[in-house]
């Protein structure tokens, strides 16, 4: 297949979809200065040391002030509109001009997303109070300073008018989590993980900065409004722009790639899981990690600008997530494995925006957002009652255990979600609308990819159940982490169970992944009057009308759903009917010679932390080590240190004349006068040349 | 008889400047020091005096004046250095003082 037919096959943007031209309500603004106002606060709450609870009771009145205006906002919606809060850049030079002000665009994409992080921001906000009690007086007012960093980046990112305040906000999170990860700054782990997640987000900033500078290069403008009536006006093509034009989908998929951790930027969300787990929850599950899918989103009508974009969009996220959930199915570390979980479902929602069915990427993103936030903060539960086990071989039985049963439980239903059990989860109908539409759609090597898609679903649910049946099935048994404090310490160790405020937290997110079943038409509707409205009627008609086999969305649900089945059963048969089968098929794999190294690789990540090493990291320090021996003896020792030694042996030669002998001073200067005169004497030019000197002086 | 020329003059103020230098150098005594900067002196004052008088012009002398004048007080003030001197160390060697020296 050549690249020619490539480019026939991909699909084209057919959609026209309404730009904003109205102005909003001007107390909108209060959405993003709450937040701000929040982490304002909490500052002056360190500063003050306060020794209380208040820095999360700002964080949580604030920030629910701020999801009951967007909620108010979403209420009186009638068109997309902008709203102008402060004038931010304004230049004009001869023809050109750059606008840029801190401004919101609020179309149903910006809402749908304002919804939930705002929503669920909230909640873990209150959550995190309660999560975090060990450190009030030390680092909570910090830890919620950060969050309200965040949640003031997240919606400055989300409602920005123009690609310069998104690129604002897009910095931003990327600080608020180097802030939080980086939180326990004593443990040296951490700040590891803070600074490998911001480096490698730098590479997709890298990618953002451009495709920003290139946008305006080609548009003139940065403000969405203009932009998408300038692409609308164009009809999608990029004849005009040329090469420059054609890199910006592939840059703005770059930026999405290193905020959205995948291949082949995903290397630091599993280590992002060193932050307290809410931060995991909030920013490293539920929300943050949309921004990549939601900036193609937003972005989608410069996504067709190249014919390869979206296939390269879906073939990445497709491979990211067969590739993501292998690791997962080897990892003991709880929270790790919800980590690559979180890795393997955004290539699901990128699997879905490549192809082309926005509604059913966003439609995933929103119920991801609360069976993970249940996911990572029931783990955070376990993890906070047995003093900071994470391991899932060492804690067993948390269901009989008294006052686990609400973890137990949200944890299994988040993990139906997550495993696609069909009917009664959200994840199944989510999941279901991204394969059928990867059965669905013509393009390259589709086919493969809707496999892969199919496989990864099968060890989804493999992994999930995994970690289920193994914590909160099976026999009672318990082994404390390493992180006793004050009572536990001496005695015996006694797991305390979630306090009220946790349970009810995990509730009301269990309440809104059921709920969300039911937005698909919702979401559907949300995503087809917003920039994102994609929909390729062309596709499909080729499959409608031709019997239920022939049409993916009709026979998807049947197939997902079995193969969902099938990944819980063998998760029960290896983890809970008979625990060492597991065991005894990793060494059988082992025993072979052929397939003794899948088990280790796949335990090890398959040594892409250890290849990015070898690749990036051991190149770097040799070169910076060699540069550091050049500033060392080349810079220092010889230019620096050299010229510095000139005058000081300058002085040495000279030394003796100073030897504080009154006559030796005498001679000196009378021999110097007598040599000037002799020298006067025998050639006259000399005394010339003296003239010409003090000449030249005056 | 040859009569007294410029050159004469000449002679005399250098040689009075080259053994006020030769005793400046070689003697250590800081009153013998001090009178042989006031040879130098008379010596560079009549070459003053002889080129004015070679080129008719009063200002040679006026400047020997001046030269006398300052001389004197400054014979004053160098008299009381070296009393002073000589009161902290006890003598009036000049290398007794020599701390500007580099070790």
């Amino acid at each position: 297949m050549t690249l020619a037919t490539l480019a026939m096959l991909a699909p084209r943007l057919a959609h026209e979809f309404p730009v904003a031209d109205a102005v909003g309500p001007e107390w909108a603004a209060w959405i993003l200065w709450l937040p701000a106002l929040s982490t304002v606060l909490c500052g002056m709450c360190a500063a003050l040391r306060v020794r209380n609870k208040l820095p999360a009771w700002i964080t949580v009145s604030l920030l629910s002030g701020s999801f009951i205006l967007t909620a108010m906002l979403f209420a009186g919606y009638e068109q997309p509109v902008t709203i102008h809060l402060v004038d931010w850049f304004g230049i004009t030079w001869s023809d050109t001009t750059f606008v840029a002000n801190f401004a919101f665009y609020v179309d149903r994409l910006t809402l749908l997303w304002m919804l939930f992080v705002t929503g669920l921001g909230t909640l873990i906000a209150l959550y995190a109070g309660e999560y975090m009690e060990g450190d009030v007086g030390a680092g909570y007012s910090r830890f919620f300073a950060g969050i309200s960093v965040f949640l003031f980046a997240m919606i400055a990112l989300v409602m920005a008018d123009n690609l310069l305040m998104l690129y604002l906000g897009w910095e931003g999170v990327g600080f608020a989590s180097y802030w939080l990860i980086g939180y326990y700054y004593r443990k040296p782990s951490a700040v590891a993980a803070a600074k490998k997640a911001f480096i490698v987000n730098r590479i997709g900033d890298l990618g953002l900065a451009l495709a920003v500078y290139l946008t305006w290069h080609a548009f003139g403008t940065v403000q969405y409004a203009e932009l998408f009536a300038a692409v609308q006006a164009n009809d999608f093509s990029a004849e005009a722009g040329g090469w420059s034009v054609q890199a910006i989908p592939f840059l703005l998929m770059l930026a999405a790639f290193g905020k959205s951790a995948q291949l082949p930027l995903y290397v630091w969300l599993p280590d992002a899981m060193e932050g307290p787990t809410p931060v995991s929850a909030l920013i490293h599950a539920a929300t943050m990690v949309t921004a990549g899918v939601f900036l193609l989103c937003r972005m989608f009508p410069l996504m067709v600008l190249n014919e390869l974009a979206l296939p390269v969009v879906a073939w990445v996220g497709g491979l990211t997530a067969l590739f993501a959930a292998s690791i997962a199915m080897a990892q003991h570390d709880i929270k790790r494995i919800f980590a690559y979980s979180t890795i393997s479902q955004l290539g699901y929602m990128f699997l879905g925006v490549g192809l082309f069915t926005t509604a059913g990427a966003a439609y995933h993103v929103f119920t991801h957002a609360f069976f993970k936030a249940v996911l990572f903060l029931t783990a955070g539960a376990v993890m906070h009652g047995f003093a900071g086990q994470i391991d899932l071989r060492k804690v067993s039985g948390l269901r009989h255990m008294p006052g686990w049963r609400v973890t137990s439980y949200t944890m299994l239903y988040a993990c139906m979600c997550l495993a696609g059990v069909p009917l009664v989860t959200n994840g199944f109908w989510s999941k279901d609308a991204i394969m059928a539409e990867a059965f669905a759609a013509v393009g390259p090597g589709y086919t493969a990819l809707a496999i892969i898609a199919l496989v990864t679903a099968l060890l989804t649910a493999y992994y999930t159940f995994r970690v289920w049946f193994r914590v909160c099935a099976g026999p009672v048994h318990y082994e404390p982490g390493l992180e006793q404090h004050g009572d536990a310490a001496g005695g015996a160790f006694h797991p305390h169970p979630p306090r009220l405020v946790i349970n009810l937290v995990l509730l009301t997110i269990s309440a809104g992944a059921v709920a969300s079943i039911f937005c698909a038409e919702w979401i559907n509707g949300m995503i087809e009057g917003s920039t994102a409205a994609g929909g390729l009627p062309a596709v499909h008609e080729a499959h409608e009308g031709a019997g239920v086999w022939s049409d993916p969305h009709a026979w998807m649900p049947y197939v997902a759903g079995a193969v969902g089945l099938v990944g819980i059963a063998i998760a029960w048969y290896l983890h809970l009917a008979n625990r060492t089968a597991a065991d005894d098929l990793k060494r059988a794999l082992q025993g072979n010679v052929v397939s003794a190294w899948l088990p280790r690789a796949m335990e090890n990540k398959w040594y892409v932390d250890e290849l990015y090493h070898g690749l990036i990291r051991a190149p770097l320090w040799l070169l910076g080590h060699i540069l550091n021996l050049l500033d060392r003896y080349v810079l220092d020792m010889v230019i620096v240190d050299g010229v510095a030694r000139i005058p000081r042996m300058l002085g040495r030669g000279f030394q003796p004349l100073a030897n504080g002998v009154l006559q030796s001073y005498a001679v000196s200067m009378v021999g110097g006068v007598a040599l000037i005169a002799i020298l006067v004497f025998v050639m006259p030019e000399f005394l010339e040349m003296l003239n010409g000197w003090i000449g030249g002086a005056r | 008889m040859t009569s007294l020329t410029l050159s004469h003059f000449l002679f005399t103020s250098a040689v009075l400047f080259v053994i006020g230098v030769i005793g400046f150098v070689t003697r250590r005594n800081m009153i013998v020091m001090f009178l042989c900067t006031e040879l130098m002196f008379q010596g560079a004052a009549i070459a003053m005096v002889s080129v004015g008088r070679y080129h008719l012009d009063v200002s040679g002398q006026v400047f020997v004046i001046f030269i006398l004048t300052i001389a004197a007080a400054e014979a004053a003030l160098a008299l009381a250095l070296v009393v002073l001197l000589f009161r902290r160390r006890e003598t009036l060697n000049a290398e007794a003082w020599s701390e500007l020296g580099e070790p």
